[in-house]
């Protein structure tokens, strides 16, 4: 065992048991699965993906490249990190080579969405995040603390500095509590702000599991007037041969796991360092009883203080030396160490030292993912050998590590400063708190970056083994031959060489190869070369979070009239228009979909029919200018329309294309009912609004939409004037004193007030009875009752569709697709010669000209049993060589019970000049259909039934 | 119709989830923490649109309610047993009890006289859901991109906005705080069900 017998974050009354590979294992609450796993002496993760050499645990956070593992059980999932899974009992996860697997079982955890807005979003919860937190909080404005960790400390949770005297963690208890006592303060634990996008809106995705209440994750919907980015830094790994042996460590992630987990993950260490973080480090494993053989710094004169403390220590101290390779075979065993001189090539002997831990700094990289998510800009910054925020896009500040102030007293004097001005800016000034005095962490000394330690013989094209992006098993040699294939931009050679590209998204890695990439090309520094772009999200996020409760029954909006439940009792089956369920047929027990379509269009042609046609959008247009602004958006005139008259009408869009169809009511000089297509409804509402307020601001014209004010029954067939008699005794519905396309205003038998239209969109007489929704389902009920001993027959939209076909009457949308002109449709006559109208000028255009424009016809299968697939393409010859050139393709296609025969309706090429032609729909099983074009109206042309 | 056959009249009204009562009770008594929910059909509803601000029907539709139009976006004002939503710029929504529509249409047509607007009666076009409790405001939260804190939306607000992917028009009727999401017909059934998930979620 690994773990220390004192000391650490971890509950040792609390042993939790997990399953690792098959095998049972013991750890503590407070552990991750990696440091559970370490203090079980388990270091090795799954192999490489591409080369199958030998991986272990190299970090102890988010950037962890190697350590991916598979939770298998009740809520499984693929890809997490062993160094991010908190520990629970129970825990059962497999390493993972690569890709994860999905689990295929009904996902039955709860994942939730929150909204909220905050004058200051602080993300980070390390000293500076937490000394902004507690300035901004003073001051009375809404904060939001946003940390990726169960407890709040950050890298204090990792180290042994002291605040005011008392260790670190004291002060940030203190300042948890007094955070959690101000009432407009959340503190988010466990949660990553994964995306930063415009206008201070950031997502953050908090992990509950384990909390009380059902919810697994809540995405978190964060709008800020300011935000902080305390987001610290990620330290780099160095490149040189045998880099991605197992035991060669983060150093960071090294006294994570002495200091936070209480684990030893090795006995005899060696540290390799660019700056002064490894000398805590190596005090830290002398004092935990690790031996130290060797700290390895590549710089010629190191501070002297912290050398002697080493020494003091009796630690070895290397200046101005690097490891050059590590050696071993599942796990290192030994490092070679040599001199580099300025140029970073090996200036001595190498000298070999034994251990079986190898923990390397090289350098920190800011946290800047979310920064330049921000869209704000990077720059290099030499003394610091790293990239950092330069100008801000949004109302954002980055503070502590995360722009590079290292020392524990820059870190609270940059947040106090931060926290107290984000709240100011908010409109809440308030006072900056005084810096604390602190100890254990000063000012670091310059760093001496190496970004490629050279390799004992060779040139870069032959270092196979300087692994650049363990993932992406990327090495020096990879880089060198995107830059001799030519390329110089990080972007390419990213995408050439993969690096950066895998779950870990070159956090760790990504500045190191920068840095490889700059000295590959002989550039004069990695500012030169720059980074890759940044996007969210910053960790992995699941798809079932994204989702959110927004999933089964509450997929999507089900909209319903108000005579749903009518249908839903009386066994329809429904089909979804948009949004809407709508009833498609009325089958009887055993019925087929064929036969009740028959059966109900039969009703309708021969007796009567009942649809509700509620879903109809209705618009009420009121001024008046309302004739003058209609006449401009439909093809055909409605300013002279009689009061009391319905008119159809088409709206194309200005490049004279079909937009919209519907009927359109004049119920006062100042007022008309446009409706509209039910899936067109509410772009219709906007189409005007957008013609009246940007256009013509001076008509004087409002529009109200009233399509959920209204239940429309349609009472369809010979016999329906019958059924109105009985619905409104005091209507004379005679087709003198109520005649084709117009309305009347009435009281029904039963009280109800009604606004009935005779409308017809089968060509039969028919009725459409609007009336308040709520009074919908008692309307269709007495309709029904009323038409009982007729026989009345509910229809849905399949029997509409066909009587509608058999007629010629198109459907927007379905017979059209934003390519079809009026003219197409064979609707001349609904195109106005006097008026302008939008779209009106397109139609001077050649190309709407042209004969050879795909018109509407019908067609009739030569076997007249046979019915022709919608969506068939549709060419001239039966013999003819494929590829060919498609004459059209078919629209609609139906049985039909008055033609007693199969019918389509197509867009043909110049089809109306092929009247009587043969046409062949070859099918994609190898089967051909013959069919002739015929005109569009198949059922009674002269339209001798639409007065009944 | 007339005023004998209003009860026969309304015994044939149905509200969109009235078949909801007895679950939206139940689970406004079983949340852990406390908020309620409830249906309040049919409530009159006219939609008012004018065409200049300051003109005379303004004035005399003041006089008329015994309150202005609110002007400020996104407020509402109480005038009588009305309340008077601001919808857009020349756009209001006025809300009474049941029943009252056809006497304040009468009482508006009267105060717009011959100028240009419009007024539609609207009252069967949404229902009402009522959200009142300590937790409302969290439960808006989950499916509600706007600032509902106090600071920014208290009693007297009103916005016409997005719930969960549901259109509405929000009110804020008192500091509890009381919500009214006023909400179409068809959509009714799922904006009733996406509340009551969110409240058990709470």
């Amino acid at each position: 065992m690994n773990r220390l017998s004192d000391g650490g974050r971890v509950d040792r009354s609390a042993p939790l048991r997990f399953t690792f590979d098959g095998v049972q294992y013991t750890g503590l609450r407070g552990d991750t699965l990696a440091s559970a796993l370490l203090a079980n002496d388990v270091l090795h993760t799954a192999p490489s993906l591409y080369r199958g050499r030998p991986r272990g645990i190299a970090t102890a956070g988010v950037e962890e490249p190697n350590a991916l593992v598979q939770i298998e059980g009740p809520g499984a999932e693929p890809m997490r990190l062993a160094t991010t899974v908190e520990l629970y009992e129970g825990l059962s996860a497999t390493s993972l080579r690569g890709r994860g697997r999905l689990d295929p079982a009904l996902d039955e955890g709860v994942y939730d969405k929150m909204h909220v807005h905050t004058e200051v979003l602080i993300v980070g919860g390390g000293p500076a995040g937490l000394a902004a937190a507690l300035a901004a909080a003073r001051s009375g404005a809404r904060v939001v603390l946003v940390d990726d960790q169960p407890e709040l400390g950050g890298s204090l949770l990792a180290g042994r500095e002291e605040i005011d005297g008392r260790p670190a963690l004291d002060w940030v208890a203190d300042v948890r509590a007094e955070l959690t006592a101000q009432a407009d303060t959340r503190i988010l634990t466990r949660s990553t702000a994964t995306g930063y996008y415009d206008h201070n809106y950031l997502l953050v995705a908090e992990d509950r599991t384990g909390r009380p209440g059902p919810v697994r994750q809540t995405l978190w919907h964060i709008r800020a007037r300011r935000v902080v980015l305390a987001t610290g830094s990620h330290e780099r790994p160095m490149v040189f041969a045998g880099n991605d042996l197992p035991g060669v460590m983060s150093a960071a992630a090294v006294r994570a796991y002495l200091n936070r987990y209480a684990v030893l993950p090795g006995r005899r260490c060696v540290l390799l360092t660019t700056n002064d973080h490894a000398y805590a480090v190596a005090l830290d494993l002398v004092s935990a009883g690790a031996q130290v053989a060797a700290l390895v710094d590549t710089r010629p004169r190191p501070p002297a203080e912290l050398v002697d403390s080493a020494r003091r220590a009796g630690i070895e101290v290397i200046a101005g030396s690097a490891v050059v390779a590590a050696r071993g075979g599942a796990r290192v065993q030994a490092v070679r160490i040599a001199a580099l001189d300025a140029a970073d090539t090996i200036s001595g002997p190498v000298r070999e030292v034994a251990c079986d831990l190898l923990a390397v700094s090289g350098g920190w990289s800011p946290a800047v993912q979310l920064w330049s998510q921000s869209q704000g800009s990077l720059r290099y910054d030499e003394a610091l050998a790293a990239f950092v925020p330069d100008e801000a896009a949004q109302n954002v500040d980055s503070v502590g590590a995360s722009r590079g102030v290292l020392d524990l007293a820059g870190c609270l004097d940059d947040g106090f400063a931060a926290g107290a001005r984000a709240a100011a800016l908010a409109g809440f000034p308030v006072a900056v708190p005084p810096t604390p005095p602190t100890s254990g962490d000063g000012r670091p000394a310059r760093p001496r970056p190496v970004w490629v330690v050279p390799g004992e013989s060779g040139e870069p094209s032959d270092w196979s083994e300087h692994f650049v992006d363990l993932q992406r098993d990327a090495t020096v040699a990879d880089v060198q031959r995107a830059i001799r294939a030519g390329m110089r931009s990080v972007e390419h050679i990213k995408r050439y060489t993969t690096i950066g590209t895998a779950h870990d998204q070159g956090k760790a890695s990504g500045v190191s190869a920068t840095g490889v990439i700059a000295r590959l090309l002989g550039a004069r520094s990695p500012g030169e070369v720059g980074t890759t772009t940044f996007r969210g999200p910053y960790v992995p996020l699941t798809f079932a979070l994204l989702a959110g409760r927004e999933r089964g029954a509450l997929f999507d909006p089900v909209r319903t009239t108000a005579i749903h439940p009518w249908h839903v009792r009386h066994g329809a089956v429904f089909e979804n228009v948009g949004q809407w369920k709508r009833p498609r047929y009325y089958p009887r027990p055993g019925e087929s979909m064929e036969a009740a379509v028959l059966r109900e269009c039969g009703a309708a042609r021969e007796g009567v029919g009942v649809m509700d046609a509620t879903t109809l959008g209705k618009i009420d247009v009121i001024g008046p200018d309302a004739g003058e602004f209609l006449n401009r958006v439909y093809t055909n005139a409605f300013a002279k329309l009689a009061v009391n008259s319905a008119r159809y009408g088409v709206m194309c869009r200005a490049d004279g294309m079909v937009f919209d169809d519907g009927v359109t009511l004049r119920l006062a000089q100042d007022h008309y009912v446009m409706t509209t297509t039910t899936g067109n409804a509410a772009g219709v509402l906007d189409w005007l609004e957008e013609w009246l307020q940007t256009e013509w601001p001076e008509l004087r014209v409002r529009f109200t939409s009233v399509t959920e004010q209204w239940a429309t029954v349609a009472v369809v067939g010979p016999r329906s004037r019958e059924v109105l008699t009985a619905l409104a005794p005091e209507l004379d519905v005679s087709n003198d004193a109520f005649p084709f396309m117009t309305a009347r205003q009435i009281l029904l038998a039963n009280g109800v007030s009604a606004r009935i239209c005779r409308i017809s969109f089968s060509g039969e007489l028919a009725f459409e009875i609007n009336v308040a929704s709520w009074y919908g389902l008692a309307t269709w009920e007495s309709v029904i009752r009323a038409g009982e001993h007729l026989g009345i027959t509910p229809y849905g939209t399949e029997t509409m569709h066909v009587l509608r076909a058999e007629k010629g009457y198109p459907i927007v949308g379905q017979d059209t697709d934003g390519t079809v002109t009026p003219h197409d449709l064979g609707m001349e006559w609904v195109v106005s010669r006097h008026k302008d109208f939008i779209g009106k000028r397109s139609f001077a255009r050649a190309d709407t000209a042209r004969t050879d424009r795909r018109q509407l016809v019908g067609l009739l299968p030569v076997d007249p049993a046979v019915l022709l697939p919608e969506g068939a393409q549709l060419v001239a010859d039966a013999e003819v060589a494929v590829p060919t050139k498609a004459l059209g393709h078919v629209t609609s296609s139906y049985r039909s019970a008055a033609l007693g025969r199969t019918f389509a309706l197509a867009l043909v090429a110049g089809g109306r000049e092929r009247l009587g032609e043969t046409v062949y729909a070859p099918l994609a099983d190898g089967g051909m259909i013959a069919a002739t074009i015929t005109d569009t109206v198949l059922y009674d042309p002269k339209g001798t039934r639409r007065d009944g | 119709m007339t005023a004998e056959n209003l009860p026969t009249l309304h015994a044939l009204r149905r509200s969109p989830i009235g078949h909801l009562t007895d679950v939206l009770a139940e689970h406004s008594a079983a949340g852990r923490r406390s908020v309620r929910l409830r249906e309040v059909p049919f409530l009159a509803q006219l939609d008012l649109q004018l065409h200049q601000h300051g003109s005379a029907a303004f004035d005399r539709i003041a006089s008329a309610l015994g309150e202005p139009l609110p002007t400020t976006p996104n407020t509402a004002v109480e005038a009588g047993d009305l309340r008077v939503l601001w919808l857009g710029p020349q756009e209001w929504l006025l809300i009474g009890p049941d029943g009252s529509a056809p006497a304040t249409a009468d009482l508006l047509r009267a105060a717009l006289g011959d100028e240009p607007g419009s007024l539609v009666d609207v009252s069967a076009n949404r229902t009402t859901l009522e959200l009142a409790g300590p937790a409302a405001r969290q439960v808006l939260e989950k499916g509600c991109a706007l600032d509902l804190h106090p600071r920014s939306f208290g009693p007297g607000r009103c916005a016409q906005t997005l719930l969960s992917k549901v259109g509405v028009i929000l009110h804020q009727v008192d500091a509890e705080p009381t919500y009214r999401l006023l909400v179409r017909g068809s959509f009714a059934q799922y904006l009733a069900d996406w509340l009551l998930d969110a409240m058990v979620l709470l």
